[in-house]
């Protein structure tokens, strides 16, 4: 009982991971950026080839391939989706499913199209026991990791002046920048941000969602679930969201695995119909 | 302008060139190869094109007279799309023989095409029951429904694994593996303790894997499609189930040749029945696998690879019965009942189904030069497709 709360919180923090990136781009900047996986899918690519061709240590590779899918996001924030923030929102579907099946294609092209897999180290891999209740190793680092991120996130947003800038340029773009704001920069730190968070989660995903050029359009849907249950106002709500769907869909496949992929949908719709605008929202925009 | 007319020769001169062409390229019969070439099952795909092309480059290009050439084309996973390129390259390519189709339901789509245009096609790679009875001009060279879960079936009772709950993927494959395991592990005095089946598109298998643990069994048996077979593996080990005292019993999609050092340790120990292994002890196997890995930069065939090398193999042999001929039904006709000696050993084309018999293998996964391999330990001889004999 308690192992599958555990490997439910496990699994919720690791969606969250992957998808609060996107919780602030939709949320806070308004964009509708469906291309989220793809930068998920870059930062597990770049563990997977720095382990299995060049030996780093997984404990490296981690902030690695954040630093690399933040610096995919700015170059293409930059170059492409800046040009995009004043487009309607259909526009902005069809930009990033386009960049989504690109990246889809780039990698079965480079990389082929076979599950990827990588080895821990030893530390991190089995199972112990604690208080009688089995929990795995790297379940364990995963919870901890994700859940110190979460915290520092919150912290980012609520107390830094970094935090406040973005969200007065996110609620009056021109008065913002009246104030001596440098809204294009904060808006370009903030995606790269974003994006690199999705690295880290596709980084640590590797091990337990697995990783094949297709993860992109594999777990989109569940991005979209986490954020639109949890609203993207804020950062606790989807965290919220995405600890309760973690641990809906692994209990929900536990004990009916009959119809154990359908709980997580289920659980959606009723969401959405108590709360349409997410679990805190502020009320409708 | 345009005129009716003008495009009436215009079609006039198409369609008589359409009707020259056989005539001046008398000595070409070309195969389509339809796979998945990119997509999901890209994988499936290209060790399959390898496998075919890895034949001919043992057996050169010609046979009775004919020279052989390959149409490869890519249906990307999508049965609407296998339909409509089995369709055009049979009537615009004038393809004689169909080879490949990943997947279950690309190779159930293209069963009306063949029966309309009498063009035989050799599946190499979809394996469910289902498929064979849709088409008189089917044959298959890669396995026949739950063909390699019997023998492990009959292996587990023989050693001690009385208890078992099965696993499989929740799809046709998945359903037919399990029947057939299930069917034979009752026969022999096991106990099924129960089913799982699992979401085809399952990212975590924790909540599975923890219920399997929970219920104690002796064993479980697994089948699950080999790419997230090799994922499954890891978490079944870092789940603790082997100390558990649960023993890991499968087909062998889960220990695929190709994927099976990116497992690494955890793979070891893993009992599988199968029906080819690329460290198979044969010269035929020999000459195979060193051509597969000058040929693709050291890729190691897998069980997809050697049914493209048996598809090839058929239609050569095929042609040489004929004496070149390509008349659909004659082909199917020679190619029923014919036995051959393939890299994975000796196997046969059932003369009522159209389907393949062939030995299974018990494998162990051993190290073997610093590699990981299914290292085989005893053959069960000549299985056919359970589901199919019991009707």
């Amino acid at each position: 009982m308690l192992t599958i709360l555990f490997d439910g919180v496990a699994y919720g923090m690791l969606l969250f991971i992957l998808a609060c990136g996107l919780t602030v781009t939709l949320g806070l900047m308004n964009f509708i950026n469906l291309a989220h996986g793809a930068f998920a899918m870059a930062g597990g690519y770049v563990t997977v080839v720095m382990m299995n061709r060049y030996g780093i240590s997984f404990y490296w590779c981690l902030p690695a391939a954040f630093i690399a899918s933040a610096l995919i996001g700015l170059v293409l924030e930059r170059t492409l989706y800046q040009w995009l923030y004043q487009v309607s929102h259909l526009d902005q579907v069809l930009f990033s499913i386009g960049i989504v099946f690109m990246a889809v294609a780039a990698t079965d092209y480079f990389m082929g199209g076979q599950q990827q897999l990588i080895n821990l180290p030893p530390e991190l891999s089995g199972r112990m026991d604690v208080f009688g209740v089995g929990v795995g190793r790297y379940r364990l680092f995963t919870i901890v990791v994700c859940a110190a991120l979460a915290l520092a996130l919150q912290l980012i947003l609520s107390k830094t002046r970094f935090g406040s800038r973005l969200r007065a340029a996110v609620d009056d773009r021109r008065v913002a920048m009246g104030l001596g704001i440098n809204v294009p920069l904060v808006f370009a730190l903030t995606f790269a941000f974003g994006s690199g968070l999705a690295g880290l989660g596709g980084a640590m995903g590797a091990e337990i969602l697995g990783l094949d050029p297709n993860f992109p359009l594999k777990f989109m849907i569940y991005f979209l679930i986490v954020v639109s249950v949890g609203g993207t106002s804020t950062v606790s709500g989807p965290f919220l969201a995405a600890m309760l769907l973690g641990i809906a869909d692994v209990a929900g496949k536990y004990y009916v695995p009959a119809i154990g992929p359908f709980v997580i949908y289920a659980l959606m719709i009723v969401m959405l119909i108590v709360r349409p605008n997410g679990l805190f929202s502020r009320g409708s925009r | 302008m345009i005129t009716r007319r003008t495009l009436m020769t215009v079609a006039g001169f198409a369609f008589s060139a359409v009707v020259a062409l056989p005539a001046t390229a008398q000595e070409v019969v070309k195969i389509g190869l339809v796979l998945p070439m990119t997509g999901p099952f890209a994988s499936t795909g290209r060790q399959v094109e390898a496998g075919v092309k890895a034949y001919i480059a043992l057996n050169g290009e010609s046979v009775a007279g004919k020279k052989i050439e390959v149409v490869l084309r890519d249906d990307a996973g999508v049965a609407d799309q296998t339909r409509r390129i089995a369709q055009e390259l049979v009537v615009n390519d004038g393809v004689k023989l169909l080879m490949g189709f990943g997947l279950t339901p690309l190779a159930m789509s293209v069963a009306p095409v063949l029966n309309q245009a009498k063009v035989p096609a050799i599946i190499t790679s979809a394996t469910t029951s289902a498929i064979m009875p849709q088409s008189q001009y089917f044959v298959r060279t890669s396995m026949a429904g739950p063909q390699s879960a019997v023998p492990v079936a009959t292996w587990a009772v023989q050693n001690n694994l009385k208890r078992v709950v099965t696993l499989v993927s929740d799809y046709g494959p998945g359903i037919d593996i399990e029947k057939g395991f299930t069917n034979q592990f009752k026969k022999d005095g096991g106990t099924i303790v129960e089913a799982v089946r699992v979401p085809l598109a399952n990212p975590d298998f924790a909540p599975f894997l923890q219920r399997v643990r929970d219920s104690k069994p002796d064993a479980v048996f697994v089948f699950v499609p080999s790419g997230v077979g090799s994922l499954f593996m890891k978490q079944f080990v870092e789940r603790g189930l082997a100390e558990a005292g649960i023993k890991l019993i499968g087909t062998g999609d889960i220990t695929d040749d190709d994927l099976l050092n990116g497992i690494g340790p955890a793979a070891k120990g893993v009992i599988t029945g199968h029906f080819y292994s690329a460290l198979h002890d044969s010269p035929e196997n020999k000459a195979f696998v060193e051509q597969m890995k000058k040929a693709n930069k050291g890729m190691r065939p897998n069980f997809m690879s050697v049914g493209g090398y048996d598809a090839m193999h058929l239609a050569y042999e095929s042609l040489k019965k004929t004496n070149g001929a390509t008349d659909g039904a004659k082909l199917v006709d020679v190619m029923k009942g014919m036995s051959w000696t393939s890299p994975r050993g000796p196997i046969t084309i059932d003369p009522d189904t159209r389907d393949i018999v062939q030995d299974i293998y018990m494998r162990e996964v051993k190290e073997v030069n610093g590699e990981l391999y299914n290292v085989e330990f005893a053959t069960y001889p000549k299985i056919k497709d359970p589901n199919a004999a019991a009707k």
